[in-house]
């Protein structure tokens, strides 16, 4: 792959990488300073619409870097499998394990925290 | 079968040409460090998010702590750090378009491009040191109380107002401690500028103070405003004036959450520094033309994908610090 792409420039692409980020991190921005209340204040599947939004938006933009700017779009696909799987695999198990974990203590430690002076 | 066959057994034995994954030796051992890094990132980001969900009543609200742009005054929630954020991915920009021109051997275009990436850099880091400055010398001062708990103090409107705009000290309580005159291996930060008992009475004497706990109300998402009398109640209970942040108290709430910030936005920062230290022994080397020599701008590439991994980094402690 390399070879074949030496000589041609990728420019253009990265420009559009960069305004396509910027977009999202724009929509981000301006939906953390206003906050819609319906967006903000209803839950679903655990946590409000934002910050579903928000995450999601996060993993577009993740995937923006390490695909145009990390060049990971042109590496072999084993290569690209054993960096992102091993990494996505290892984080989605720690993040259950420890988010099941906090919220347990929350509702261990919850009772015993006192409001009433 | 892509991943690895080798073509004679000689080769192989010596290492030969063939390419695991092909990729680079060099290209590989980043990818394996920028593996790891991530690993080590999520564990951190993770262990913040375990935290959160422990306190999840009661965690400070980001809009309300992060709300200062240098220079100007007032209440301005996500701009500068929306500033910094597009600074780091211009900064990723400049440095994918060196690579590029590095494929295509500009030696100009690659000195040029590193210069931005690096110009990039400083300024992200030099608005880090300012967002820590804002966030240790703290904005409205608080109350902590004997249990840990932070009481701030919000106006008839419901919005928070600083110590300084109705208490008056007096400094009556006692003198700074000073080596030359106590203790000589002691040493103690600056005294709050208010003592519980100011901050008490100048209470009592304005009825349109109320304090405000910690605890959210999760059906409007904001923080709980007590009545007057629990107000003096919870005053009563106080043991500190906290002003700023450090990792013992913080006047935005849990200790926790600037113990995160500090570690967390501690360890990103410290990657842009060597990121910057990088960059720049790279920069001089495609300066006196090094690359050129080797006919390969592939160490460009190799400090590019750190630079991108440091913005990826930053997208998502922009997200849980700043936004979730």
């Amino acid at each position: 792959m390399a070879h074949e792409a030496a000589h041609e420039s990728h420019t253009g692409l990265i420009w559009k990488v960069f305004i396509f980020l910027s977009i999202i991190t724009l929509v981000e921005v301006v939906l953390g300073i206003y906050k819609p209340a319906s967006l903000h204040l209803s839950s679903i599947l655990g946590t409000s619409p934002l910050n579903w939004i928000f995450l999601i938006l996060t993993l577009v933009k993740a995937y923006g870097i390490t695909w145009y700017f990390m060049h990971m779009k042109e590496e072999k696909a084993s290569m690209r499998r054993a960096v992102v799987w091993t990494s996505i695999f290892l984080i989605c198990y720690l993040t259950a394990l420890l988010l099941i974990e906090g919220s347990y203590l929350n509702e261990v430690m919850t009772p015993y925290v006192k409001w009433d002076y | 079968m892509e991943a690895n066959v080798a073509t004679t057994k000689e080769q192989t034995w010596g290492g030969g040409d063939s390419k695991p994954l092909g990729s680079s030796y060099g290209k590989m051992m980043i990818w394996f460090f920028i593996v790891s890094d991530a690993l080590t990132f999520s564990g951190f980001i993770i262990a913040y998010g375990a935290m959160r969900f422990k306190f999840l009543e009661t965690w400070p609200i980001a809009d309300e702590v992060f709300t200062h742009i240098p220079f100007i005054h007032g209440n301005f929630p996500m701009l500068y750090v929306a500033f910094m954020t597009f600074v780091l991915i211009f900064s990723s920009v400049t440095m994918v378009l060196a690579v590029d021109a590095g494929h295509r051997m500009q030696k100009n275009k690659v000195a040029w491009y590193m210069l931005a990436t690096i110009i990039g850099g400083i300024i992200f880091v030099g608005s880090q040191a300012w967002e820590w400055k804002t966030f240790i010398n703290g904005s409205y001062g608080a109350v902590q109380m004997h249990d840990g708990k932070i009481l701030q103090f919000v106006d008839e409107t419901g919005h928070q107002i600083t110590l300084e705009s109705f208490v008056l000290a007096n400094h009556s309580e006692r003198a700074q401690h000073e080596s030359n005159n106590g203790l000589w291996f002691v040493s103690e930060t600056a005294l709050p500028e208010f003592t519980l008992a100011e901050v008490t009475a100048a209470f009592k004497a304005n009825p349109d103070i109320r304090v405000r706990t910690e605890k959210i109300d999760m059906a409007t998402k904001s923080k709980e405003i007590l009545s007057r009398e629990s107000s003096l109640n919870y005053l009563a209970e106080g043991k500190a004036i906290v002003k700023g942040a450090n990792l013992k108290a913080n006047e935005y709430g849990t200790t926790l959450f600037a113990d995160f910030f500090f570690f967390i936005t501690g360890f990103h920062g410290f990657h842009v520094l060597s990121g910057i230290a990088f960059n720049i022994i790279i920069f001089f080397n495609v300066i006196i033309g090094t690359y050129e020599k080797r006919k390969s701008y592939e160490m460009v590439e190799k400090v590019g994908l750190y630079w991108h991994f440091v913005d990826l980094v930053w997208v998502f402690v922009f997200t849980f610090f700043y936004l979730v």
